[in-house]
């Protein structure tokens, strides 16, 4: 998305037009996918009906007309969408620093287990984004992680992805 | 009158202080396990199914369906208030349900979601004390013709509802039939858009694209809009229970037919998620006022609600009677039956009276006990929404990280859960209708599925969708639905053109 | 990359055990230090997760291990996921799978790269049945009527329902063909209860049904065992209808239809784990089986109740994986 940003460079926000067609072409390219591969299974009508890439087949084409009709139609309204903003860019700032903590913090899990990522998670949001103070911000960020140990591993024995900490408690 | 007589000992089976307790504690359970998303009421009972073996099969069973009720009760919280569907069963609620919390209503929209919960496993717990043997026998008629009628008037009652751009809403559909193709095709047994990777083995689970798109898409919209949830400042206290009583009423007529979609769906036995996307596309066709739905109408809670509790509980009578699980809980459900040596079939009614009617007994009981402690817990869980921004959104997102992961016990639902959340967003913004991708994505499989079998049994021939007065009508039913716009336009210009020709005539 | 990140963990998980254990010289035999996770790969109400889940709350019952079974279910790709899964992750202890025939048939019929021999085999539970019903209203009383009618018929006009796609039931199903020289049409549905509700509803002329996803039918009157897949006639005398008990259903082969299939209900570890790990599990499931639990569950699902570890087992698996090859060959079930 940022492409698109760098395209538009120096409007007041990510423009709306070239979003849809962004869009449009990665629904198109996804419908390309599932032809492709429903092809390599066998898209036919067989004797003893569909086989298995038949349905999917066709749920590509229509996910590729579909996204060729976006795209006509937002080249058609090209000019009137000129001033159409998807979003400002001081209003897509607050969306990424919510989206690429989310993004670290999922990336973090595979390496320090769920209980250790989510208490930094909270932890730094609370800090960053909320300003609290110690006490708050340990009570939650701690007690969150410690209540799902509990409630998973525990107590309904589901295990979650565990990282260094838990295996050195024995877990 | 034998049943009422039975039902009598079978409340003195489930009156017991030991089977009122488990009652309690089912319930409590039930509902955390609803409100986090992904320990679905199917893998809550899985979980907590070995623990009960230790105890009598009837005080067993009375706990383990009282986590069912909890997990059908607390599916709507995270709904109402997050736009989190903690069950599949509860998307149709968040499109209402969670305007509703927008705008203040958030304990307005419980209350009418429990009351409505209660309604329809109400309705479904009658319709198997009095009915049982009569309905049992009327799932057997069920052929993978006729579970295809039935999804194809799912999608014929629910579309055409989008007021979306057609084209978005066809892409939309389409991406949820392809996400639900991933995976292992199971007529053939081959794999299907994996790409040799193992990652997609398992195929795109509704839950995990639900979770994201909504959930987490969700957060990032509000992060745009502001670090602060809308509706935070709805009036909270106990009087709003009775001040949406008060209202309930005049929604008998959306209520009864939320009975009556659940009760035929759970029977049949097409499921709840199904029941209460039908019912919410059939209340808001009855409905005068179109387009409030999806804007905060309650009556758009109402429906969904009503139809997934009948369903959900009407699912337990297939299961008793046939041993056919009409839901993936009540396929658990069943195993467990089958580990305490009860053998589900028309002989559990005869040979194991006492369990049958205790069990049945327990249904009444513990959808009341469930219902008084859910609705007492309303305010607190309203007063959610208090909660600073910044605290409760890393939260959520934990916990939608958690909900992603326990669906299949895999990291990389996770991050497709992520990936989902921004395609939500973009979606969202651009006016992409969601509902019909999920839609498409809890019902592409299953349908393609039955579709496939018929042809399996007919030799390729589509008329065996005509080939007996049931399979018939539904499909003509569900035609019809589909062509309405149509056929009221074209009834419209031929009634003008009557108009006009007698206009001349005279 | 994550999941070698994960076996790199787990050896070194496994190798700190291994040091500890030989800090502390063998006193006391290995023990889990912690939950143990079992594996099934397949969905949850399925037979093996209802065996999976029904030895977590005997073991919980009878205290026979310190730390809890953990079942996981992970059913992608016909059970591939659960097997990759515990391929990757190289001697660790605290980790074990129950199998269905998907051991076998999953990597023919899909490619996906694993083999019974990237596992430790633990032991045998039981074998599952498979018998033949068809609809008690249907003409056919006896196996020589049911091939007389099959015969009598064209390719494909007999409809047999089954569970899942080149898997255990179709086997059957073709091993049939095979024998009686006959096409079936063959409907693969979700689960055995589902299969078995087919034949009630008469929308499918016969079905290969484990014993118990059955067994309410049979009793109810609404379908009629033919005969059973195995060597020897099932060892259940109880009466299950008002006449008839498991015992009664005589052999397939008995009957002059020689096909012979049993399921495979293991438990395996992954490679790399020490012998004095195995045998744990091994005498915890030596405890298990003599649990009067274990008996009437076995009874209630009509189990062949063969009980096999070591060389013997290992013997099994790779004679039963040569069968399933060969079937599955002649079948032409096998990825391309």
């Amino acid at each position: 998305m940022s492409e698109n940003a760098n395209g538009e460079a120096g409007g007041p926000g990510l423009r709306t037009r070239w979003v849809e067609l962004a869009v449009a072409l990665l629904i198109m390219l996804g419908g390309a996918v599932v032809v492709f591969d429903s092809m390599r299974i066998g898209a036919k009508w067989a004797s003893d009906g569909p086989q298995a890439g038949y349905f999917p087949f066709l749920v590509g084409c229509a996910l590729i007309l579909s996204g060729l009709a976006v795209v006509v139609g937002t080249l058609r309204h090209w000019s009137r969408l000129a001033g159409s903003v998807f979003v400002e860019y001081d209003r897509l700032k607050p969306v990424l620093t919510m989206l690429v903590p989310t993004v670290v913090y999922v990336i973090a899990i595979r390496y320090l287990g769920i209980y250790v990522a989510s208490a930094v998670f909270i932890g730094a949001f609370m800090v960053w984004k909320g300003k609290y103070g110690v006490v708050p911000t340990l009570s939650v960020s701690l007690g969150v992680p410690i209540v799902m140990f509990a409630l998973f591993e525990i107590w309904f024995l589901v295990p979650l992805p565990k990282g260094p900490l838990e295996r050195m408690l024995g877990y | 009158m034998e049943d009422i007589g039975n039902l009598l000992h079978g409340f003195a089976v489930a009156l017991t202080w030991q089977n009122l307790l488990f009652m309690l504690v089912g319930i409590l359970l039930g509902v955390l396990i609803g409100v986090l998303p992904g320990l679905g009421g199917a893998n809550g009972v899985a979980i907590l199914l070995p623990l009960t073996f230790s105890m009598s099969p009837t005080s067993a069973i009375i706990m383990l369906s009282c986590i069912y009720w909890g997990a059908l009760f607390g599916g709507a919280i995270t709904s109402i208030l997050f736009n989190i569907p903690g069950e599949p069963w509860s998307v149709a609620t968040t499109f209402d349900g969670y305007p509703m919390a927008q705008q203040g209503r958030a304990g307005e929209a419980m209350t009418a979601a429990f009351t409505s919960s209660f309604v329809g496993a109400f309705v479904a717990v009658m319709v198997i004390t009095f009915l049982a043997p009569l309905v049992a026998r009327f799932a057997l008629k069920f052929g993978p013709p006729e579970y295809f009628s039935v999804q194809f008037l799912t999608f014929c009652s629910f579309i055409g509802m989008s007021r979306e751009p057609p084209a978005k809403t066809i892409a939309a559909m389409m991406i949820g039939f392809a996400l639900a193709a991933v995976g292992l095709d199971i007529v053939t047994g081959q794999l299907r858009m994996t790409f040799g990777t193992t990652e997609l083995l398992q195929g795109f689970d509704f839950l995990i694209a639900v979770i994201g798109l909504f959930g987490l898409g969700e957060i990032l919209l509000t992060m745009e809009e502001g670090l602060a949830f809308k509706g935070a400042k709805g009036r909270i206290d106990a009087k709003v229970v009775w001040e949406t009583w008060k209202k309930l009423p005049r929604y008998w007529m959306t209520s009864l037919r939320g009975c009556l979609i659940g009760c035929w769906m759970g029977i049949t036995p097409g499921g709840a998620t199904p029941a209460s996307f039908m019912s919410y596309g059939m209340a808001r066709r009855m409905s005068k006022d179109k387009d409030s739905f999806g804007n905060g109408n309650i009556e758009g809670v109402v429906a969904p609600e009503t139809a997934a509790h009948a369903a959900g509980t009407s699912a337990l009578l297939p299961m008793l009677t046939l041993g056919i699980p009409g839901s993936p809980t009540a396929a658990v459900l069943l195993g467990g039956l089958l580990i305490w040596g009860l053998q589900p079939g028309p002989l559990l009614f005869v040979e194991k009276k006492e369990f049958v009617w205790g069990l049945i007994a327990s249904m009444y009981l513990g959808n009341i006990v469930g219902l008084l402690i859910v609705l007492t817990t309303v305010p607190w869980w309203a007063a959610i929404l208090r909660i600073p921004f910044s605290i409760i959104a890393p939260v959520i997102v934990v916990i939608c990280a958690v909900g992603a992961y326990t669906v299949h016990n895999n990291l990389f639902d996770v991050f497709m859960m992520v990936v989902f959340g921004v395609a939500g967003y973009f979606f969202k913004k651009l006016r992409y209708p969601l509902a019909p991708l999920v839609l498409a994505l809890v019902l592409g499989d299953m349908a393609e599925t039955s579709f496939r079998q018929s042809m399996l049994l007919s030799g390729g021939n589509v008329s065996v969708f005509w080939s007996n007065g049931l399979v018939g009508s539904i499909m003509t039913l569900a035609l019809v639905l589909l062509l309405w716009p149509l056929i009221s336009r074209g009834l419209g210009a031929w009634k003008q053109r009557i108009r006009a020709a007698e206009d001349r005539a005279a | 990359m994550n999941r070698t990140a994960v076996a790199r963990a787990a050896v070194a998980a496994a190798l700190a055990t291994a040091a500890a254990g030989w800090q502390a010289p063998a006193l006391a035999a290995w023990e889990p230090t912690k939950p143990v996770e079992f594996v099934v790969p397949a969905g949850t109400g399925g037979g093996a997760d209802q065996m999976a889940r029904f030895l977590q709350g005997v073991v919980a019952k009878h205290n026979l291990m310190k730390q809890p079974f953990v079942v996981v279910n992970k059913s992608g790709g016909a059970g591939a996921e659960g097997f990759l899964e515990v391929k990757n992750a190289k001697g660790d202890p605290h980790k074990i799978i129950i199998t269905l025939s998907n051991l076998f048939t999953t990597p023919l019929a899909t490619g996906v790269p694993f083999n019974w021999k990237d596992l430790t085999p633990v032991a045998m539970l039981a074998l599952d049945e498979f018998v033949l019903w068809v609809n008690a209203e249907s003409p056919y009383k006896s196996v020589a009527d049911y091939v007389a009618a099959v015969k009598a018929g064209d390719n494909g006009k007999f409809k047999m329902a089954g569970t899942g796609s080149k898997q255990e039931d179709q086997i059957i199903t073709v091993a049939l063909e095979k024998a009686i020289g006959k096409k079936f049409t063959y409907v693969p549905f979700k689960g055995g209860g589902d299969v078995a509700v087919q034949l009630v509803g008469k929308h499918v002329d016969s079905t290969v049904n484990n014993p118990i996803e059955a067994i309410a039918h049979w009793r109810s009157g609404a379908l009629r065992p033919l005969c059973v897949f195995d060597e020897k006639p099932m060892p259940y005398p109880d009466k299950v209808t008002a006449t008839q008990a498991w015992q009664d259903v005589p052999t397939c082969k008995s009957q002059g239809l020689d096909v012979e299939y049993t399921m495979l209900r293991g438990i395996f570890m992954p490679a790399g784990v020490t012998q004095d790990q195995v045998d744990f599990y091994v005498n915890l499931f030596k405890k298990v089986r003599e649990t009067p639990d274990w008996k009437e569950f076995t009874r209630n699902g009509a189990y062949n109740n063969t009980f096999m570890t070591g060389k013997e087992f290992v013997d099994w698996v790779g004679k039963a994986e040569v069968k399933h090859k060969q079937l599955m060959q002649e079948a032409g079930f096998l990825a391309k």
